[in-house]
């Protein structure tokens, strides 16, 4: 493949790549109202189209048009910046997400002056090797938004919001990468591609863990679905965002679009959290494949998508079911209980992993 | 393809410039800072030696990344005990100044 | 030529962070610049190969340490703006430092560049390199090293705890005396 095709492919890539990302975190707000809407015994948005799926149209055409107050005292690079750091790091991690195999196009003629060259690219925007660590990365630069944005708004209720939604996180960031472990000691790779290749025949990571017989992969899967709900400040560890105790917490004194940058972090933060569940522990896009050429190369993206859904959805679902945590309970159950559980679960990996070699 | 100088001079000025900062600044916590980026200046140079000698052919040559972590294992223990300290001084002086904090006794 | 380009980008990007950090007054705007010095070096490490050095810069460097950075600055507070008196031993040793260095560093660029070049991305610097040095030769540095986290660990704490709490675990050891206990013992 020459330079340019390359170059062009990666391009239109990024671009599908960030407006589908985009949507989706559009629609995960809607997904959850719906959700949580029927939760709670009612209807949610019904109006805006057809079981409101035009809402987040509304609510979008709603944060352009509100007034941006910006407060006197605050101070101005950082306040005006932060929401936009948040936003960026969240984003970026999309891009070393594999969606499904690999997309072949043959040499085809269009019209009569132009061919368009043989294409084979994975689904994915770039295969780095240490795929993971870069998401593990950009999740650690993730705090600054919040702890930026925080300090900046000048005012009681955004600072402890953001101490203690920054130290929330970085608390959680260890248990986090290091409930990791044990799945990279099973692929030996940090290379995503290849982290859900070594899952195939039904090797999900969730059951079969190192040996079938000992089903560490699960908690290994409970250990990082718990650090992540605390990295993502989602219900029950939303203390810092909590509406009765903070008044909104960081982003108390944030209107509108920048209200809205965050919101859309926050969302997006989430859709990464679920890519990454179901790369490591359910086999990304790996299900069962049939029909002709084109309907392979589209099926392992449905898959992925069906379960990444399924992510979303138990996110919505633990939110409004469970009460919150308690800022000290929080903070001791994610060093007393979750960092020593995962410490002990790469020990036990490790031995049994040598001890069958 | 970049010559092997480039890198150290770049590690240099790196250096130099937190030793500058130790130097002229008055609030502990940039001092502090300084001290971190004297670090990775000195980080910089372990590893573009060690590109250097892996490309000479040299067995040991990738010893320069390894001993990185080390720097950084280092560097993170001290911003923590040295974090504490200051946070203990504040306590008692009230003042971040380095020219306020010259007497044993308050 | 890419390689040149690239690194002279984010060679530029760490010295203009550096002097920035000693440009600014206020400790959290020297603290960004710090930030940005430390994701540049990030990709410099990238453009030498050493990838996992890389990401361990980020996540470890500017991910953690800087966290820590910006946090006791929040909680502080005091640094607003610092006044500089300005140290004369400071400008006495300062300047004709400074000239030294630059002296010596322009004439290690003139007198050695063209002879050594590295090419891009050179190191084998994955994780399995690193870990298979890590794990063998470097056993006891790491070990050591983490011992070494574990007494810097237990260090903050006792230095950052507050005098109070520990003034009230021996309050809370004395034994309580209760008057009307007292009292009516007495009348018995």
């Amino acid at each position: 493949m020459t330079i340019t095709t390359f170059i062009v492919i990666s391009i239109i890539k990024s671009i599908a790549v960030i407006a589908v990302l985009l949507t989706a975190v559009a629609y995960s707000v809607w997904l959850e109202r719906k959700v949580s809407a029927r939760i709670q015994n009612r209807w949610g948005p019904t109006r805006v189209g057809p079981f409101g799926l035009l809402q987040p149209l509304a609510d979008g055409a709603k944060f352009i048009f509100k007034e941006d107050l910006t407060q006197p005292h605050v101070y101005r690079p950082l306040y005006i910046a932060a929401p936009i750091i948040a936003l960026v790091f969240a984003i970026t991690s999309i891009s070393v997400v594999p969606f499904g195999n690999s997309l072949y196009i043959p040499e085809t003629q269009v019209g009569s002056w132009f061919t368009i060259p043989e294409i084979d690219t994975p689904f994915q925007i770039t295969d780095l090797n240490i795929g993971l660590l870069v998401i593990l990365g950009i999740t650690s630069m993730g705090v600054y938004g919040i702890a930026l944005a925080g300090w900046s708004s000048n005012s009681k209720y955004s600072l402890l919001g953001g101490l203690r939604a920054s130290a929330q996180m970085i608390s959680y960031e260890v248990s986090l990468g290091l409930s990791l472990i044990p799945v990279l000691i099973k692929s030996g790779s940090f290379s995503l591609r290849a982290i859900v290749e070594a899952q195939q025949h039904l090797h999900w990571n969730f059951w079969y863990g190192p040996v079938w017989w000992a089903p560490l992969g699960a908690l290994a899967f409970f250990t990082y679905l718990i650090s992540a709900y605390a990295e993502t400040n989602r219900t029950p560890f939303d203390l810092p965002e909590a509406e009765s105790e903070l008044v909104a917490g960081y982003h108390t004194e944030y209107s509108a679009m920048k209200f809205a940058m965050f919101f859309m972090a926050e969302y997006a933060n989430m859709v990464t959290v679920a890519c990454l569940a179901t790369l490591l522990f359910f086999g990304g896009w790996l299900g069962p494949v049939f029909g002709p050429q084109l309907l392979q190369m589209v099926l392992p993206i449905f898959w992925f998508c069906l379960k990444v859904f399924f992510f979303m959805f138990l996110y919505v679902w633990v939110r409004w079911t469970l009460p919150r945590f308690r800022y000290d309970q929080l903070m001791a159950f994610g060093w007393k209980v979750l960092l020593p559980l995962a410490v002990a679960n790469i020990v036990v990996t490790s031995l049994i992993v040598a001890w069958r070699a | 393809m970049v010559p092997l100088s480039y890198y150290l001079l770049l590690s240099g000025i790196l250096f130099a410039c937190g030793v500058l900062g130790f130097l002229i600044k008055r609030n502990i916590i940039t001092i502090f800072m300084s001290i971190e980026l004297m670090l990775n200046g000195v980080n910089l140079s372990f590893v573009a030696f060690a590109a250097h000698w892996h490309m000479m052919g040299n067995l040991n040559a990738l010893s320069g990344q390894v001993f990185v972590f080390f720097v950084m294992v280092v560097a993170a223990a001290e911003a923590a005990v040295g974090l504490a300290i200051i946070i203990a001084v504040f306590r008692t002086r009230e003042t971040l100044n380095v020219d306020q904090v010259n007497l044993l006794k308050l | 030529m890419l390689h040149l380009i690239l690194f002279l980008f984010f060679g530029t990007l760490c010295v203009a962070g550096a002097i920035n950090l000693l440009a600014q007054s206020h400790p959290i705007n020297s603290a960004l610049s710090l930030i940005v010095v430390m994701a540049s070096l990030a990709a410099e490490y990238l453009l030498l190969g050493a990838e996992f050095v890389a990401a361990v810069q980020v996540i470890v460097y500017a991910g953690a340490i800087m966290v820590l950075f910006i946090f006791v600055i929040m909680l502080l507070n005091a640094g607003q703006e610092e006044r500089t008196k300005g140290s004369r031993i400071a400008i006495l040793f300062g300047i004709p430092g400074v000239l030294i260095g630059a002296v010596l560093t322009a004439w290690t660029l003139l007198h050695h560049a063209s002879a050594l070049a590295v090419p891009i991305g050179v190191l084998p610097g994955g994780p399995h390199e690193v870990a298979r040095l890590l794990f063998h030769e470097f056993l006891l540095p790491f070990e050591i090293t983490s011992v070494l986290i574990l007494i810097a660990i237990m260090g903050a704490v006792v230095l950052a705890s507050r005098p109070e709490a520990v003034a009230k675990r021996h309050d809370d050891e004395q034994p309580r005396t209760m008057p009307e206990l007292v009292g009516a013992g007495k009348e018995h």
